[in-house]
């Protein structure tokens, strides 16, 4: 029988994992995607099994998002060099569109992320998001907290116009917004509504020169400064992949902002909250909301799920097995 | 008529694309042509020597002598040109990236025969703009490789008066799937982005500009359609014309002239029975002849078996014969145009005028051709003009004949010999230019190699002229890798967008589309996710029709597609597929260096524990060489002859279900 018939075993699995192995890594990655039973199942305890592990290391978890054309990609290709020279190992997660018709997708991010192919502290997953309302496929969360455990920082990216779309924000430490010069349409979109959510506003692509210091000048004047979370002066920075400028400096800010909370014990309580609203995303997409009256409600969800912080993905199968 | 008075027109120049092996032996193929009645010569390169890597560089494993001569250091130039007086001679040399390097070899072994360089005459091609949209020879970012052709334009006009420096080239764009419109409207933007860089650069004084002008050339293409064809060069020729005028007020007629060189379509040719391709061939050639006003300055044609692998001396012996005959046998030169005062013709070439000049609009409203290029724009246009070509061939709608009609043949005797009716490369002449190369480097004085590298690394990075510095390194010894090197330390190496990001509507409507996206998602499903494929593309051609076509084509029945465009290394491939889970690798190779390939990318997998996924390739691959990767373990092998995109879908389906023991 063909390997990839027989689900891996969850232990040996989340132990290569955290060693960094990278076909392990790339096993665990599949498995959390497989729909089948079986696989599902050991999905499950692959997840118990990683979140047991993770408190201990302190990784970073960081979402960068933007409108079309911004120079994401560009930018986080700039940023994993700055963190390769500060020898730090890097997980990326790339969210592109599928195409409605067909389901099938073209996962071009890798080409503009291009790095050495032998440095194995750098490892790449492209991922469709598959018609998922928020713009993230349901798999983006527990595929990035085996990331977490691989690596020292792990990155989502993921494409980000409107309000609806920025739900990356509902699953990282660290949400970066990355502003295209010149485009109205940014100032637009983080008046419309987006203002409140990313801790650090960059805008790429500062080699334009005018165009692009004319749009940090209003994006400057049109943040709300204090982050709502609070204890956070959202930094408006500008930056060049193209040429490395500004790379540094919003490396710092990234490693600021993560200090910060980490300061202030956010960091566990963060996680859980976002763990609590995928599973809440999850049950609602599989079940709609009567699903979720049938299991007493969000707000009582939520509770039993706190309760249960440990075995979090178990009681997930639970309340999905109440329902089925 | 009395044979006597008949003045018959000068003939154009006849050219045979050629090289292989080393430079010897494709000396001796020069210097064999030109007793055969050629008249100039047309230096392919390998593509080592395109992109800028000595023949013992990583990347270079499987592609020395290939495609084209490969040429490492002057040594390489001098015996390739030997007992070939340089004088005399007109050469051209398809060379993009490293132009400038190849025309200061040039010079050099000119200056070694004696000769003064004022006088050389030829063409480099030196249209790195192209590159990036079909080719993809490229080595640098667009901004500083448009500085290097300009810096070669404005050496030979000063110098070498009477080169041709740049070839402007929409040839390649037809070959990735260009309507006649977008060849005219991409290759003249080309044009005023080149002009107008020359321009800004000032190395040329206002009132030699005109000069610059009228040293630009063409390399055009020619396809099927003939009438449009000519129609499309007429159309060339007028706007050329007045854009000369209007835009770079070039008063002298003369100076305005549509100048241009031809290679025929290759897009065209077919795999099926090759013997059509003569037909083809002959007819192209009418497209670019018949009209006396705007006839070809060079022709070179493409083999008749080019589909198969590569052309043997006899087989271009037979293309160049096919131009004789017109030349000499027919009364085509005894007459002035063929067509002036057509309306049918003056209305076509109207249209066509229309057409570019809105497209080109399109261009200069993005900025010009360098900002369409790297936006995209350019080449997402140029995908989806070639999917929908493939799409009509696909559904019947375009005839080709032998492939989706009259398939039914007797057995040929052209491909039945005993070689297969193609030639084959020596895979010792790989390792004697290794060998060849390495003995020059130890031979050579060092110190003056480090002088002339750090004068070039000066000029490039200050922004003086790159000619004077590049020639003193071909006269001190430098090596093709060497010259690139320092240039990509200076100026960075870039990607060029894929184009694949297209999206085209009406792809739902054919039942047998229908179907293959069915497969796709029910193994999809019974495998527990969503079918993905990694495209690669290793080595070092460029040339990424068929990469494209699959990655959009599985894209549209379903598949999840990673395809990270040109120039990979196995082992990049190799984890690209691991990292991104894919269920399947499809390889495209065209550059013959497939079997090499192939078994480094199987070693990298099995390296890195990968070595379960299932491999399958496309490309120009003779049947002996599918057998040999068939028995390396690849899946399944698709040549040019596979034109139904949803039987290929079809087989990658099923290799991915044998590969996972789901019933056939």
């Amino acid at each position: 029988m063909p390997a990839n018939l027989q689900p891996p075993d969850p232990e040996q699995l989340a132990m290569a994992v955290r060693g960094g192995e990278r076909a392990a890594l790339a096993a665990a990655l599949n498995l959390l995607d497989d729909k089948r039973p079986a696989s599902r199942s050991s999905a499950i305890a692959l997840m118990t099994e990683l979140q047991t592990g993770q408190a201990a290391k302190n990784s970073r978890l960081i979402g960068i998002t933007g409108p079309p054309g911004a120079g994401k990609s560009s930018l986080t290709a700039a940023l994993i060099s700055v963190w390769r020279q500060r020898g730090l190992s890097i997980g990326v997660l790339a969210v592109d569109p599928s195409s409605p018709i067909s389901g099938g997708a073209l996962l071009g991010d890798r080409l503009r992320m291009k790095t050495s192919s032998e440095d194995d502290a750098v490892f790449v997953r492209s991922l469709a998001c598959r018609g998922q309302f928020g713009g993230l496929s349901a798999e983006v969360w527990p595929m990035s907290l085996v990331m977490l455990a691989a690596f020292d920082i792990t990155l989502i990216e993921t494409v980000g116009v409107g309000q609806r779309e920025i739900d990356v924000a509902d699953m990282c430490d660290t949400t970066c917004y990355v502003a295209q010069p010149g485009s109205g349409d940014s100032v637009q979109f983080l008046k419309a509504g987006i203002l409140e959510v990313p801790h650090i506003l960059v805008v790429n692509k500062e080699d334009m020169g005018a165009v692009a210091r004319r749009t940090l000048s209003e994006l400057g004047a049109a943040m709300s400064r204090e982050h709502s979370e609070g204890n956070w002066t959202v930094p408006v920075l500008s930056a060049s992949a193209t040429n490395g400028s500004g790379i540094e400096a919003l490396a710092d800010v990234m490693e600021q902002h993560h200090k910060v909370l980490r300061e202030q014990g956010l960091i566990k309580q963060r996680r859980q909250h976002y763990q609590g609203k995928w599973i809440l995303k999850r049950l609602r997409d599989e079940f709609g909301s009567n699903g979720l009256t049938r299991l007493g409600g969000t707000d009582s969800i939520l509770d039993q799920l706190q309760a249960h912080s440990s075995t979090l993905f178990e009681h997930y199968e639970a309340l999905r097995q109440r329902l089925l | 008529m009395n044979q006597e008075t008949v003045k018959r027109d000068r003939p154009w120049l006849m050219r045979t694309y050629s090289g292989h092996s080393s430079a010897k032996a494709s000396n001796e193929l020069y210097r064999v042509n030109l007793s055969k009645g050629q008249t100039g010569l047309s230096v392919a390169f390998d593509l080592p020597t395109q992109t800028g890597y000595d023949s013992d560089h990583p990347l270079a494993r499987g592609e020395v002598g290939k495609v084209g001569v490969p040429i490492d250091h002057i040594g390489d130039m001098e015996a390739l040109f030997d007992q070939i007086p340089l004088g005399q001679m007109n050469t051209s040399m398809t060379i993009n990236a490293t132009a400038p390097w190849l025309l200061a070899l040039y010079v050099a072994v000119a200056e070694r025969q004696g000769v003064d360089p004022a006088q050389l005459q030829g063409t480099t091609q030196n249209d790195v703009l192209k590159e990036y949209l079909s080719r993809g020879t490229y080595i640098f970012p667009p901004e500083p490789s448009v500085r290097l052709t300009t810096d070669l334009i404005a050496y030979t006009v000063e110098n070498i008066p009477k080169w041709n420096p740049t070839n402007i080239c929409s040839y390649h764009l037809q070959e990735a799937g260009a309507t006649p419109t977008q060849e005219l409207a991409y290759a003249l933007s080309t044009a005023i982005a080149i002009l107008d860089a020359v321009k800004a650069s000032g190395q040329i004084p206002q009132e030699r500009f005109q000069d610059v002008v009228g040293r630009i050339s063409f390399f055009v293409n020619a396809g099927i359609r003939f009438v449009e064809e000519t129609c499309k060069l007429r159309a060339f020729n007028r706007m050329w014309d007045a854009m000369a005028e209007q835009r770079y007020g070039v008063a002298d007629p003369k100076k305005r002239r549509f100048r241009y060189g031809v290679q025929v379509n290759s897009l065209g040719l077919t795999e099926s029975q090759p013997e059509n391709n003569v037909q083809r061939i002959v007819l192209e050639m009418l497209a670019v002849t018949l009209s006396k006003n705007t006839r070809a300055r060079a022709i070179q044609l493409p083999a008749w078996n080019e589909a198969l692998g590569l052309p043997r001396p006899w087989d271009q012996q037979w293309a160049l014969r096919m131009q004789q005959v017109l030349a000499l046998e027919t009364d085509l030169l005894e007459y002035g145009d063929l067509l002036d005062g057509s309306p049918v013709i003056e209305a076509k070439v109207q249209e066509l005028i229309a057409g570019a000049e809105a497209e080109m609009a399109r261009v200069a409203d993005q900025g010009g051709m360098v900002q369409a290029i790297e936006s995209g724009y350019v080449k997402r246009e140029l995908v989806q003009s070639h999917t929908l070509r493939m799409r009509n061939i696909e559904s019947g709608e375009l005839k080709i004949v032998g492939v989706n009609c009259f398939e039914q043949t007797a057995e040929s005797p052209l491909t039945a010999g005993t070689d297969s009716g193609i030639m084959k490369v020596d895979v010792q002449a790989e390792h004697d230019q290794i060998a060849g190369l390495q003995a020059f480097r130890a031979a050579r004085d060092q110190q003056a190699v480090d002088k002339a590298l750090m004068q070039l690394q000066e000029a490039a990075a200050g922004g003086g002229n790159i000619m004077p510095s590049s020639i003193e390194c071909a006269r001190a010894g430098v090596t093709t890798g060497e010259w690139s090197e320092v240039l990509r330390e200076v100026f960075g190496e870039y990607r060029a967008p894929t184009g694949i990001d297209i999206s085209m509507a009406g792809q739902t409507d054919s039942a047998a589309m229908d179907a293959v996206r069915a497969q796709v998602r029910s193994t999809g499903e019974e495998l527990g996710r969503p079918l993905r494929l990694l495209i690669g593309k290793p080595g070092l051609d460029g040339h990424s029709n068929g990469a494209e076509q699959i990655a959009v084509k599985g894209r549209d029945a379903g598949f999840e597609i990673v395809y990270e465009g040109i120039r990979l290394t196995p082992a990049q491939i190799a984890r690209a597929a691991q990292e991104e889970g894919v269920h399947l690798i499809g390889l495209s190779v065209l550059s013959g260096s497939h079997l090499e390939l192939v078994e480094d990318i199987h070693a990298e997998l099995e390296k890195i524990g990968a070595g379960a996924i299932p491999l399958v390739i496309g490309g120009i691959i003779p049947e002996d060489d599918a057998r040999k990767l068939k028995a390396q373990g690849v899946q399944a092998v698709f040549t040019p002859k596979d034109v139904d995109m949803n039987a290929i879908m079809t087989t990658m389906v099923g290799v991915i279900r044998s590969a996972n023991g789901l019933e056939a």
